[in-house]
């Protein structure tokens, strides 16, 4: 069956440096000395630890419990003994820290008890969440967690499986495809079982002809319906969208996934961990890394998550020469800011990279607007536009032409015949567009928060004011059914000024007046003349206890004697 | 003569109808300048402009009371944005009001909280949660980082920490050419 294969706008064909790495077999590398399990395995999410300093664990005890929709298990990669917890430089090219813990092997490799897990019996939901437990995630290098990636299992026809393997001098997957073709078409099984496909790709770059040829081999022995397709090898064939435009014609536009036009993809890498998972209950500890560039023993080799890369290296032997490492690949990869950072689920190859083999790139001159970049870009921008606004600061502009559609493959940096670091500016002008944007929700919430903040207050001063308002009118009804006229009308009359502050103190006013009122004593009225008199008598006597007073007459005390109504405590019969 | 004169009354009639209804169809609300003012400034709400936060700020530029370089959270960039928008000139951030920080955001120290509520009732944003006489904490990712909070505090147990950059947060840097000694 002749098929027809497409093409994808520009692309480079730099030089592939395969055959260095890809002739050596796969070998395990030695158990380093400690390993340093980042609990940050996949895109955006963290796990969470669920161990504690000194504890034993086993080969594939689950270290790190997924947490949120794009988590994914952390398991520890050896038996041994957890040393630490804590941050440590990752590899990334910011050298930034993130949580880790640090495991000290005990040399016995000792597995924790797994079985294989039947997918069949128990259902696409349940194998879902144990892909997640055994923490597997894109091998490709995105590492983006495959349980999300296998979606709804409908509307999804076409599941291709990515073993182009474009970038130069990585040749982990075409070492992987040689020697694990049957693993990787059993996972690439499950696969298209769990996401409901009805036709299985794999593309591979045709300068891999032993990786077709095994692959080829593998899926007539299995006697599947499994189309082995190479496709040129092209700089970036292997790029998602591209992959799947050079396979199927279709065009995945910005914005979009595969996902939407019926197509998806997955590294051949992360076929052969889910096979791994279900097949024999292994969650994803070890992965296959390719250590070339400036070395005397390039190959691949099969490293534990976590290995530190300074107890990786030597494997290789370095030459005397080498100033730099790369981690990935030449065009994408980064500069290793440390070497003790760990080998990570996405760390697919080390470069070794001297000043003359990989030197640094001459310095910058002016664009002179030949346009070879927008040739080259395999996604159909303009990267010299796209440099001017970056390089400006420009990034409204830069947006509007397509920014975010670039896959930062390096090609036009590639073809630039002035050496601009095109892809450095546009992955400046990148971060710097998502910190505007943080800080334009930042600021609408707080926007937001303030104004609710006034309005709420607003509100408090306003319930106040009515609780205050109620009040005075409560103790004006109670005055004026109490007190009768005088003190109705005495609080009647603020009331109209509608201040619901100088109601209450009139209220509280008229209150007093009352009391004042009503605390004039009744009991000196209405006596009869015996007792006024005795009453005046004690009074006297007590004038002239005091002050040596002579008592005053008998019938002025009786008509006049306030006085002990308003000494407080006067006695009363 | 006549007919020119009732001609021209009549258009101008017509016309004076047609704006007077789409002056009340069309109207817009509020000052649609403040609005566009108030999105450029970065709300943090912290009254070092000399108004009780960024919308008073916008209402005194869009009247033109006051001057565009008084916001230090905002910074250059903000300043020259507004000039901008504004079309006025371009001036250095007023270094009375302030001068330009990295981003913070408050820090309780939570042993030390007494639980007074002071910051609570300062923070333009609520962003603080606590009770009287219970320990009081700071929302991180709503801290606008404008320190009202710092000065009302009685026990001084509130700091201002520079946010850290994360994997999410971290920038690339604007590329630098490296001018090499020549061999």
């Amino acid at each position: 069956m002749i098929t027809r294969l497409f093409k994808f706008h520009g692309g480079i064909k730099p030089d592939a440096h395969k055959h260095e790495s890809a002739g050596a077999p796969i070998q395990r590398a030695p158990l380093p000395s400690r390993l340093i399990v980042p609990l940050r395995q996949s895109t955006r999410a963290t796990a969470r630890r669920i161990v504690e300093v000194g504890q034993q664990v086993l080969k594939g005890q689950r270290i790190g419990e997924p947490e949120g929709f794009l988590g994914t298990a952390v398991h520890a990669p050896t038996s041994g003994t957890v040393i630490d917890f804590g941050r440590y430089t990752m590899a990334h090219a910011s050298g930034l820290e993130t949580r880790c813990v640090v495991i000290q092997p005990d040399g016995e490799d000792r597995w924790i008890e797994h079985a294989p897990f039947d997918a069949e019996a128990d259902g696409r939901e349940a194998t879902l969440a144990w892909l997640r437990d055994c923490g597997l995630v894109g091998l490709g290098g995105a590492t983006f967690p495959s349980h999300v990636k296998l979606g709804k299992g409908s509307g999804v026809d076409t599941l291709i499986l990515n073993g182009a393997e474009c970038e130069p001098w990585i040749t982990c997957d075409d070492r992987l495809m040689r020697e694990r073709a049957d693993d990787i078409l059993a996972g690439a099984r499950i696969l298209f079982r769990l996401i409901g496909a009805r036709e299985l790709v794999i593309g591979i770059e045709d300068n891999k002809p032993e990786a077709i040829e095994a692959m080829r081999a593998a899926a007539q022995r299995a006697g599947d319906a499994v189309r082995i397709q190479p496709v040129p090898a092209l700089y970036p064939a292997g790029g998602e969208k591209q992959l799947i435009r050079v396979l199927t014609g279709i065009e995945i536009p910005y914005g979009k996934l595969g996902a939407d036009y019926g197509v998806q993809c997955f590294n051949v890498g992360t076929a052969h961990a889910v096979y791994r998972a279900i097949a024999h209950g292994e969650p994803l500890v070890s992965r296959i890394v390719t250590l070339t560039g400036n070395v005397a023993r390039p190959g691949n080799w099969e490293v534990l998550i976590g290995t530190p890369i300074d107890e990786l290296l030597p494997l290789a032997e370095p030459r005397p020469d080498t100033n730099r490492y790369l981690m990935g690949g030449p065009m994408m990869g980064f500069a290793l800011p440390r070497l003790d950072v760990p080998v990570v689920k996405g760390s697919n190859c080390i470069i070794s990279a001297s000043p003359t083999l990989l030197p640094p790139p001459p310095p910058e001159q002016p664009c002179i607007r030949c346009t070879e970049c927008a040739k080259a870009c395999p996604a159909e921008l303009q990267p010299f536009e796209l440099y001017w606004f970056s390089r400006s600061k420009n990034f409204g502009k830069a947006q509007e032409y397509h920014l975010f559609d670039c896959i930062e493959c390096g090609c036009c940096a590639y073809v630039c015949p002035s050496h601009i670091p095109l892809v450095d500016y546009y992955r400046f002008a990148k971060s710097e567009i998502w910190a505007r944007e943080r800080d334009k929700a930042a600021a609408d919430q707080a926007r937001e928060r303030f104004e609710f903040r006034n309005y709420r207050q607003e509100r408090e001063k306003e319930e106040k004011a009515a609780k205050l308002a109620a009040k005075a009118a409560e103790t004006r009804a109670k005055l004026s059914s109490e007190a009768g006229e005088p003190a109705a009308g005495a609080a009647a009359a603020p009331a109209e000024t509608e201040d619901p502050k100088k109601a209450l103190i009139a209220a509280a006013l008229a209150r007093a007046q009352a009391q004042k009122a009503e605390s004039q004593p009744r009991n000196t009225d209405n006596l009869s003349p015996e007792t006024q008199a005795e009453i005046a008598q004690i009074e006297a006597r007590r004038k002239a206890q005091a002050g040596d007073t002579p008592p005053p007459a008998d019938g002025a005390v009786a008509t006049d004697t306030p006085a002990p109504a308003e000494t407080e405590g006067s006695p009363r019969p | 003569m006549l007919t020119a004169l009732l001609v021209m009354t009549g258009i101008a009639l017509v016309l004076g109808a047609a704006l007077g209804y789409a002056a009340i169809r069309f109207r817009v609300e509020g000052d649609p300048l403040v609005e566009k003012i108030d999105a450029i400034l970065p709300q943090t709400q912290c009254g070092q402009c000399g108004y009780p936060g960024c919308k008073p700020y916008a209402e005194a530029i869009a009247k033109g009371e006051a001057e565009i370089n008084q916001c230090p959270p905002g910074g250059e960039e903000g300043i020259r944005k507004l000039a901008d928008l504004l079309g006025r000139e371009f001036k250095p951030l007023s270094e009375e009001h302030g001068v330009e920080k990295p981003k913070s955001v408050a820090v309780i120290d939570e042993q030390t909280c007494i639980g007074c509520t002071l910051c609570i009732q300062a923070c333009p944003v609520d962003a603080i949660v606590g009770a009287a006489k219970q320990m009081h904490t700071v929302v991180e990712p709503l801290c606008t980082g404008c320190e009202l909070c710092v000065a009302p505090c009685p026990v001084d147990c509130i700091a201002m920490v520079p946010v850290a950059d994360t994997v999410q947060t971290w920038k690339w840097k604007y590329p630098v050419v490296e001018i090499r000694k020549a061999a």
